[in-house]
């Protein structure tokens, strides 16, 4: 307070800040300058000259203070949005378009078993069969449909989309081929469901594509997931500096003053504090949630996706070994080895993806299904074993009966619940629930992941300008001291 | 394989094909060629394989007898042979050619034509089913030659086969030089895949796993003919009545039963029985009725006996 104000015109950053004078004397009307950088720049020179006064200093330290304040939130802001924003296009797009494209790959793969089903009952398939099979082309039709008008830009993802819509007519024409064939008994109706079935499962054909764009989708999701999950450290550091300088500001003030507390600058450390604490605990959680999601919701989710394909190739190559009538030694071998990936080697054991899949699952509720999902490859390994002791002893219509039920060569019926058929349709009702089940908590993960973001930014933002406006206002009454 | 082959008195060289059933098939190795080679390298087994006469001893000895025994011919068949042995997919049925063959041996044995129990045996599979006795015979387009007759029994011929060429462009002529530039499809490992090796006229093979797969590429328009066994493009002929059989048959491939070794008057039996269904009539009818429009001007082999 031994300092007199020196006379000349002083820029008056209280009046610029919207602030109400201190000791009500009325702002100076030519003092008017925007507080921020614009100020800085325009009166950099004066300030450097002014820097040699008490005043000087203090303006100089009040438009830092500011600055600091308001860019700590301005990136708190920025960088929780983005992260936030990965976040919703987790939960929004890639997950679902994930979710898409494996339930286009299960479509087409479940039509595949099931038309090839039905070519071991003579004469014109069941009704039920031909329906599945349509609506399993629907689905898939629908949902290309769909991934086309959501894939966004990404060219990879669009070229397997046009390949998927350029192959699945030709398979339906072969597949309807392969049944007007079979339905006036010629048997190169047998011959076109194998091609078609060889165009489904070749290299470049339609499953291998939709597991591409499955790849594609999937790993666009744990790209979301990084940038979700990325640590702000732009923001801590500003958060510490913007602190730390506060403290010293105050520290300051105190030896100069000794005043303990000026009010105004205590806010802004307050408010930086809160951000800086808000930052910290918000993005903690989101961060832990998302990787709870993507532990146990997305990479379960993918295993039993996987496991499912396998399921419905085993069908499909178990029905084809008899379609094949004699020659169909590669659908045996593909089923040992679909068996094997999805089971592993020892048929009464617990191996491959299902293994995976229940060491994924972290509950009770998710692991019940997967292992029913085990048990009933069990019985089915064990059925299918009888079946082709059957087929191999010459014995063709008993193994048909104990594939798809009706009446082996003694005449004596094979009921449906005890035909490798019904083990199929369980363990793909018990994979389709375990589905269900980690698609759920991979949903609930990844919600509350998000919902740890959102209002983080706007709360940041709203933070740093009062603030930065608390340290101009206290900075403010300690520059009116000297007029 | 020498005791076997002194069954053949004399003959020219019948180029020994493989049979149709094999031609289906996907598994023939190059332990398959190999025996083929032997065969035709043995110099004591150049002719065609004879059989047991029928009037040179009993038909109705221990084997016959099991079968009356037992109340059912026991017959390994192919299930996966248009015309020849297959499923009606309309009845689930056997029927063919071969089915209507086994029809006679039953009824002459059993005294009814449906006392069969069908066993479909892989080829790869047909040799030792008949050897364990699984099957009392097999019925299944198979090719006599010399290299089989070392393990199992054969009736006399009921049928000459030939590899010739199947196609639906008029251009295609037979197995010449108007293939060249051409795609020929055949089974992989078959003989028509053999005699393609040795000189395919300039023709590109597409190779696949089994001969009806041909026709599929045919109708497809990725091939333009299929090199197959005749009677197996017979079948494919009336799948589709585009396709034809164009030329001359290019090997010559006699069908037999093949029964066990053991069982002489079974074998004596069913040359018997084939005798009469060559000259009653039987043959013929069969003949005209599953074979004649997609492969015409035949007439029954005539029996080699020993």
């Amino acid at each position: 307070m031994t300092h007199t104000p020196t006379g000349h015109q002083v820029p008056d950053v209280r009046s610029g800040a919207g602030i109400p004078a201190p000791r009500g004397t009325a702002p100076q009307p030519t003092s008017v300058t925007p507080a921020g950088r614009s100020a800085w720049a325009e009166q950099s020179a004066r300030l450097r000259a002014a820097a040699t006064t008490e005043p000087g200093r203090l303006r100089i330290i009040g438009a830092a203070l500011a600055l600091l304040v308001i860019a700590f939130g301005a990136v708190t802001a920025w960088q929780v949005d983005n992260r936030a924003r990965a976040a919703d296009n987790v939960v929004e797009h890639s997950a679902p378009l994930s979710a898409t494209a494996a339930e286009i790959h299960r479509s087409l793969a479940d039509a595949d078993a099931t038309v090839t089903g039905g070519f071991l009952v003579g004469g014109q398939p069941p009704q039920s069969v031909s329906e599945q099979y349509q609506r399993d082309i629907d689905n898939a039709t629908k949902l290309i449909t769909q991934a086309a008008a959501t894939s966004g830009g990404s060219a990879q993802a669009r070229a397997q989309i046009a390949a998927l819509n350029k192959q699945l007519p030709q398979y339906v024409s072969l597949v309807a081929t392969a049944q007007a064939d079979n339905r006036v008994g010629l048997p190169v109706g047998g011959a076109y469901l194998r091609y078609a079935n060889t165009q489904m499962r070749k290299e470049g054909g339609l499953l291998d594509t939709a597991d591409k764009l499955y790849t594609i989708e999937n790993a666009r999701l744990a790209s979301d997931y990084e940038h979700a999950k990325a640590l702000p450290y732009a923001s801590w550091a500003l958060g510490v500096v913007a602190l730390g300088v506060l403290v010293w500001a105050q520290r300051r003030h105190y030896r100069r003053t000794n005043r303990v507390f000026n009010r105004g600058m205590l806010a802004a450390t307050a408010a930086s504090a809160v951000v800086l604490l808000w930052l910290a605990a918000g993005h903690t959680v989101a961060r832990m949630e998302l990787k709870n999601s993507s532990a146990h919701g997305a990479r379960s989710v993918q295993v039993l996706n996987n496991a499912r394909i396998l399921v419905l190739q085993a069908r499909g190559d178990e029905n084809l070994t008899l379609v094949a009538r004699g020659s169909g030694d590669k659908y045996i071998k593909s089923y040992d080895q679909g068996m094997t990936t999805l089971a592993g080697a020892d048929p009464k054991g617990v191996g491959g993806e299902l293994a995976q899949a229940l060491r994924l699952a972290d509950n009770d509720a998710g692991r019940a299904p997967v292992q029913d999902a085990i048990a009933d490859v069990r019985t089915w390994r064990a059925r299918h074993t009888a079946e082709r002791k059957s087929d191999d002893d010459g014995d063709y219509t008993t193994a048909v009966a104990e594939v798809i039920g009706g009446k082996d060569s003694s005449g004596k019926a094979v009921p449906a619940s005890a035909t490798t058929g019904s083990s199929f349709d369980a363990v793909d009702d018990s994979l389709g629930k375990a589905i269900d089940h980690e698609q759920q908590e991979f949903n609930d993960a990844a919600n509350s992941g998000r919902d740890a973001l959102t209002l983080l930014p706007l709360g940041a933002a709203v933070l740093a300008v009062l603030g930065a406006l608390a340290a101009l206002f206290g900075i403010g009454r300690r520059l009116s001291e000297y007029r | 394989m020498v005791a076997a082959c002194t069954l053949a008195v004399l003959g020219t060289l019948v180029p020994l094909g493989d049979d149709a059933a094999s031609s289906a098939a996907t598994d023939r190795g190059p332990a398959a060629r190999a025996g083929y080679a032997a065969a035709t390298d043995d110099a004591a087994c150049t002719g065609p394989v004879r059989s047991l006469d029928p009037a040179k001893g009993s038909v109705d000895g221990a084997a016959v007898a099991r079968i009356k025994a037992h109340g059912k011919l026991v017959v390994g068949v192919d299930q996966n042979s248009y015309l020849w042995g297959f499923r009606d997919p309309a009845t689930g049925d056997f029927a063919g050619f071969d089915i209507d063959i086994v029809k006679a041996i039953a009824k002459d044995i059993l005294g009814d034509e449906n006392a069969v129990q069908y066993l479909t045996v892989p080829t790869a599979g047909r040799i030792d089913a008949i050897k364990s006795h699984k099957v009392d015979m097999v019925v299944r387009t198979m090719t006599v030659n010399c290299e089989r007759a070392a393990d199992v029994a054969f009736s006399t011929a009921y049928f000459t086969a030939g590899q010739q060429i199947l196609t639906a462009d008029p251009a295609i002529t037979g197995f010449d030089d108007s293939l060249n530039g051409k795609r020929v499809c055949t089974a992989t490992g078959s003989t028509g895949d053999d005699e393609l090796k040795k000189g395919a006229h300039g023709a590109t093979v597409v190779p696949v796993d089994n001969q009806l797969d041909c026709l599929v590429l045919l109708q497809l328009r990725e091939a333009d003919a299929v090199f197959t066994d005749n009677a197996l493009g017979a079948g494919q002929a009336a799948q589709d009545p585009n396709v034809h059989l164009a030329g001359h048959p290019v090997t010559s491939e006699p069908y037999g039963v093949a029964m066990n070794l053991a069982d002489t008057d079974l074998v004596r039996r069913v040359n018997k029985v084939l005798a009469a269904y060559r000259t009653d009539g039987r043959w013929t009818a069969s003949y005209n009725h599953w074979l004649q429009p997609h492969l015409p001007g035949m007439k029954p082999p005539a029996p080699l006996y020993q």
